[in-house]
């Protein structure tokens, strides 16, 4: 006998805005529906081969997370080099700690999608888009989508050490452009 | 939290719940003559369910029963059972004295799937029987009680006819949905059927 995962429907009552409004804070509001449409039809699929009923809603989100990369890049944005300092230095860590690259499924080793267009047309939002693509998808996660550093780390197959320093240099660029 | 980290937290888009296709498990949730009933089916469109959700944790446990007993992918999915909800309805109204429904016994007990559809093979619309008279339908002479438990547990109410088995005195004893529905469904029967002695 496996674990005893509860009915689909209740998983899709409690966190289908939290997927949504992840789905809409990475893929803007023109394709955020089919992002998080993607989310739950990959979920559902795989769902009953799921070990462990524990932090369903994290897997939802780090699904959602995937589908919204795979979008990306099967839409054809344009694509720019990882050349920042916390992405080398990041992908350095990932390398020492171990971590493959195909864990979760996730994003490309040396390439990220440029800034996303279609957020909430606001100064903050706009600036949200404009972050290093690593220290956006971190801030979002961790304030939008609320996961914590451990499933921020494993969406981004990074460390929950890199994932802190993700989000505060995120945070930290917001903030001195609010200023 | 900062008040930056709070304006990123109350990001608020317009969105939409997803649409999903039907799975292993579709059920609806339905106001009835007699009662909140849930209706569920399986991947095949068999019935594997008809119970009576009084409130929203009976619908909870009926769902999570689904789930453990079936597949996980347990989905709302009104159209999944369309059929079956005209079904029940033409059939608590009258104007329809028989389900053509193909159900499954998948949330039954062994002794159930023994039992019930004895019981819906034997007892006929506008009859009645006794606890005893099906336990000796079923050569277990002396099991009136675990028949009782049987049918007091019927996964499929209404579809498969507990409702018409009744106490060697005549009194309605218990039902799942209550005794208020009992007495509809033997009314109505009653009424329809034109059976004068329901014995």
């Amino acid at each position: 006998m496996g674990v005893t995962l509860p009915a689909f429907q209740t998983l899709v009552d409690a966190h289908w805005r939290d997927v949504a409004r992840l789905a809409h804070a990475l893929a803007g509001p023109v394709d955020g529906d089919d992002v998080a449409q993607q989310a739950w039809t990959q979920a559902l699929a795989a769902y009953p081969r799921l070990q462990s009923s524990r932090n369903l809603r994290s897997w939802l989100l780090t699904i959602t997370h995937r589908c919204a990369m795979d979008g990306h890049r099967s839409r054809g944005r344009r694509a720019v080099p990882s050349d920042t300092v916390s992405e080398l230095a990041e992908q350095s860590a990932a390398t020492a700690a171990g971590l493959g690259s195909a864990a979760v499924g996730g994003v490309g080793g040396g390439v990220v999608a440029g800034p996303e267009a279609g957020l909430p047309d606001t100064d903050l939002w706009q600036r949200v888009a404009d972050l290093p693509e690593r220290q956006r998808h971190a801030v979002v996660l961790k304030f939008v989508a609320d996961l914590d550093h451990a499933a921020i780390a494993q969406a981004l197959e990074t460390t929950p050490t890199m994932s802190r320093r993700l989000v505060s240099d995120g945070l930290a660029a917001l903030r001195k452009e609010l200023s | 939290m900062s008040e930056l980290e709070s304006l990123l937290a109350g990001y608020d888009p317009e969105v939409r719940p997803p649409v999903l296709p039907a799975s292993d498990v579709s059920y609806v949730v339905e106001d009835t003559a007699i009662g909140r009933m849930l209706l569920a089916a399986d991947a095949s469109g068999a019935l594997v369910a008809s119970t009576f959700v009084p409130d929203d944790p009976a619908e909870a446990h009926a769902v999570e029963r689904l789930s453990r007993a079936i597949s996980p992918r347990v989905l709302r999915h009104p159209r999944e059972l369309d059929e079956a909800r005209r079904e029940l309805e033409a059939f608590l109204n009258g104007r329809s004295h028989r389900f053509t429904l193909r159900t499954d016994l998948a949330l039954a007990t062994p002794f159930q799937r023994v039992v019930l559809p004895r019981l819906a093979a034997t007892v006929g619309y506008g009859h009645r029987a006794t606890y005893g008279e099906l336990a000796r339908a079923v050569e277990r002479p002396s099991a009136s009680r675990a028949v009782g438990a049987a049918l007091g547990a019927n996964p499929l109410c209404v579809v498969l006819p507990c409702h018409r088995v009744v106490a060697a005195s005549g009194a309605l004893t218990g039902y799942a949905g209550g005794l208020a529905a009992k007495e509809y469904l033997l009314d109505l029967e009653a009424r329809e059927s034109g059976v004068d002695d329901p014995r």
